[in-house]
């Protein structure tokens, strides 16, 4: 080995609290940067019918001559066809839809669990948790078998005189919502009930006492405080729903439009793998934006104070 | 207090039950306006439920409570005339100080004129005007209770409750804060009840303190009199240091008792008004102040004892002496300082005598 690079050896210098440190930076290094940087790469790359199904970058043109071939073919596609934007512009719309409703449902009951007896809080977050339990694939067939024309929803409806024809509600973007929200519901109640659970009490005892009536102290008091929880549920359930594949291809029918799907389809349908990466790498940009702004944001309210 | 004034605040007969426990048992107070009343007593004496009853956060389970004649006890916190300083303040952490303290204001829809003025104004009482935009995390201890103060002062209510109000302030800055209190109680003329489990805190700020045990009240007296004349054995030992000495009555010469006690073999003498029986068990209280050194010569004389100094405690102002007694018992006497130095130097070992009149203790029953 060559003695002037021993002596700067990186490995020779990691200690405990480098190592530490760098365990999670290596992590995201090896699991998350380089095959970011695959996509990166494929997605400047061009699709052929040959396997891998790309062209590689550095190619041989003649014997010992070689060239290095850079295709924005894919990126100029996403942007000139307009499929692709309606499917972002959907993914968004229904990801944003999902994320409100999550959150209309999952605040009251993050509240109700927050002020429930200590005894009944551990068994009613396990309910919200069960669902774990069981494979999400599974939980989101079941729901087929709920929604479907002669399912159990429309023949208990019918059963009861509700409806006098069969719901179409499977393969429906009404069934996708249902199966979004049914599935990231726990993402919303859990970071929500954390900061909840937080909030002190003789806070809401102080409004009271300066004549705030409970409707005006949650507004006042709770709502403001309980920002960190509603924006991280939000995310946690915003993010993972922009990508989301297999409920609107269980649920949703031929009209729903999302990026994961469409990715879904371009990767093993079309085989057009540096396409699929382009709309990858596009979907990454576009979900670092909201983290982008909020950071922004919070630097903002900071500098305020 | 004269008896013609009307009570702003008046408490019949309120208990509250939690489970099978009482926590506050058949309470009646009445409390005058312009006073500093204290609820003093150990933890879990009741005093901190009493003062949740009148803010409106609990509810009594019997009894009731007026103020200024208007029954309040079902009207819920934020619709009563009365505001509390909490013992963790309460600050609201997302807003600045002036929001703070004029979040009552915007409740009761103050235009924002007048409401900036009196925000302003609580700011320039409590001495916290530089600190309007701060918000709460970015003060200090004492800023905090300043804040939480204005705050609850701001509506200008009619009664203040405070919480252990200095309990979480370090002891220098309690003792100034506490002359601060009554000092802003004083210019305001607002009636002041505050929950303390301090009995010097208590003794310094109020006009008069409820001493409170097991959900009932001890005593009820001004500082002075709860101090120098102590109607039970509990409330003898809970305000000050006191020497309790197990008697039985022998005689009574219209006021003069004359007691024998296990401690030592010389009688004891009190100034008791009310009648006694011979016989009867009771306690004879002194204050280690009122007890002095005194020449050897007449130790057969009443309320004259003997006694060897075994531990000295030297506290600057005075020293805090504990003399025990042939018969085992120690006693306690306290000596300024000053005279320690002038006379000879009491130290350990030293055999003392003891004396102190018959009117400067107390003869108590329970």
């Amino acid at each position: 080995m060559n003695p002037s690079l021993s002596g700067n050896n990186p490995l020779a210098k990691l200690s405990g609290r480098g190592l530490l440190i760098g365990a999670p930076w290596f992590w995201m290094g090896v699991f998350f940067l380089l095959p970011f940087l695959f996509i990166i790469k494929l997605s400047l790359s061009e699709a052929a019918l040959m396997q891998p199904p790309y062209l590689p970058f550095i190619r041989e043109i003649e014997d010992g001559l070689v060239t290095l071939v850079v295709n924005f073919g894919n990126y100029s596609l996403l942007f000139e066809d307009p499929l692709y934007w309606k499917a972002l512009l959907s993914s968004i719309e229904i990801a944003a839809i999902a994320t409100l409703v999550t959150l209309l449902i999952g605040y009251p009951m993050a509240y109700a669990i927050a002020k429930a007896p200590k005894a009944w809080r551990l068994p009613l977050l396990m309910l919200i948790i069960l669902p774990f339990w069981t494979s999400f694939l599974i939980r989101v067939y079941a729901w087929i078998g709920i929604l479907k024309t002669n399912g159990i929803l429309n023949d208990a409806l019918l059963g009861l005189g509700l409806i006098d024809q069969p719901l179409e509600i499977l393969y429906t973007p009404t069934a996708v919502y249902i199966g979004i929200v049914y599935s990231y519901l726990p993402f919303m109640i859990l970071p929500l009930y954390a900061t909840l659970i937080r909030l002190d009490d003789t806070l809401l005892e102080a409004a009271a006492d300066l004549g705030c009536p409970p409707w005006k102290q949650f507004l006042t008091v709770t709502l403001p405080l309980s920002l960190p929880g509603i924006i991280a549920g939000s995310m946690l359930v915003f993010i993972p729903v922009m990508g989301e594949f297999v409920i609107p291809d269980l649920l949703g029918g031929p009209n729903t439009l999302m990026i994961g799907k469409l990715m879904w389809t371009e990767f093993f349908n079309n085989k057009d793998w540096p396409l699929a990466s382009a709309l990858a790498a596009v979907l990454l940009v576009v979900l670092i934006i909201p983290f982008v702004l909020w950071q922004h944001f919070e630097k903002r309210l900071e500098m305020r104070q | 207090m004269s008896l013609e004034q009307t009570p702003i605040v008046e408490i019949q007969n309120v208990s509250k039950q939690f489970g099978s426990l009482y926590a506050v048992d058949d309470i009646s107070l009445s409390i005058y306006p312009g006073e500093f009343f204290s609820l003093l007593g150990a933890s879990g004496c009741g005093k901190t439920t009493l003062l949740r009853m009148l803010a409106g956060f609990e509810t009594p389970t019997t009894g009731r409570i007026f103020i200024d004649g208007q029954d309040i006890t079902d009207l819920p916190p934020y619709k009563r005339p009365i505001n509390m300083m909490f013992q963790s303040y309460a600050l609201f952490p997302h807003m600045s100080v002036a929001d703070n303290i004029a979040f009552g204001l915007r409740q009761e829809k103050m235009p924002k004129a007048e409401r900036d003025q009196r925000v302003e104004e609580m700011m320039q009482l409590v001495q916290i005007s530089k600190l309007a935009k701060r918000k709460p995390h970015q003060l200090s201890g004492g800023q905090r209770q300043r804040v939480a103060l204005a705050r609850a002062l701001a509506k200008h209510p009619k009664i203040l409750l405070l919480d252990e109000p200095l309990g979480a302030l370090d002891k220098k800055l309690r003792e100034q804060t506490q002359f601060e209190l009554v000092n802003l109680q004083e210019r305001l003329g607002i009636t002041f009840i505050v929950v303390t489990h301090d009995q010097e805190e208590a003794m310094t700020m109020s006009s008069r303190i409820a001493l409170l045990r097991e959900g009932r009240i001890v005593q009820v007296d001004a500082p002075r009199r709860l101090y120098e004349y102590p109607n039970c054995r509990y409330s003898a030992d809970f305000i000050g240091s006191i020497n309790l000495l197990d008697a039985e009555v022998i005689s009574q010469d219209e006021d003069l008792v004359t007691l024998k006690t296990d401690a030592f073999e010389q009688p004891l003498q009190v100034y008791h008004g009310q009648p006694l029986i011979a016989e009867m068990d009771v306690t004879v209280a002194i204050r280690p102040e009122k007890i002095r050194v005194v020449n050897s010569s007449g130790t057969h004389n009443a309320n004259t004892i003997e006694g060897v100094i075994k531990e000295i405690a030297y506290l600057g102002d005075v020293s805090i002496y504990h003399v025990e007694l042939p018969s085992g018992k120690r006693i306690q006497f306290t000596q300024s300082n000053i005279q320690a130095l002038a006379e000879q130097p009491l130290t350990w070992e030293d055999k003392v005598c003891l004396s102190w009149q018959a009117d400067s203790c107390n003869l108590l029953l329970e």
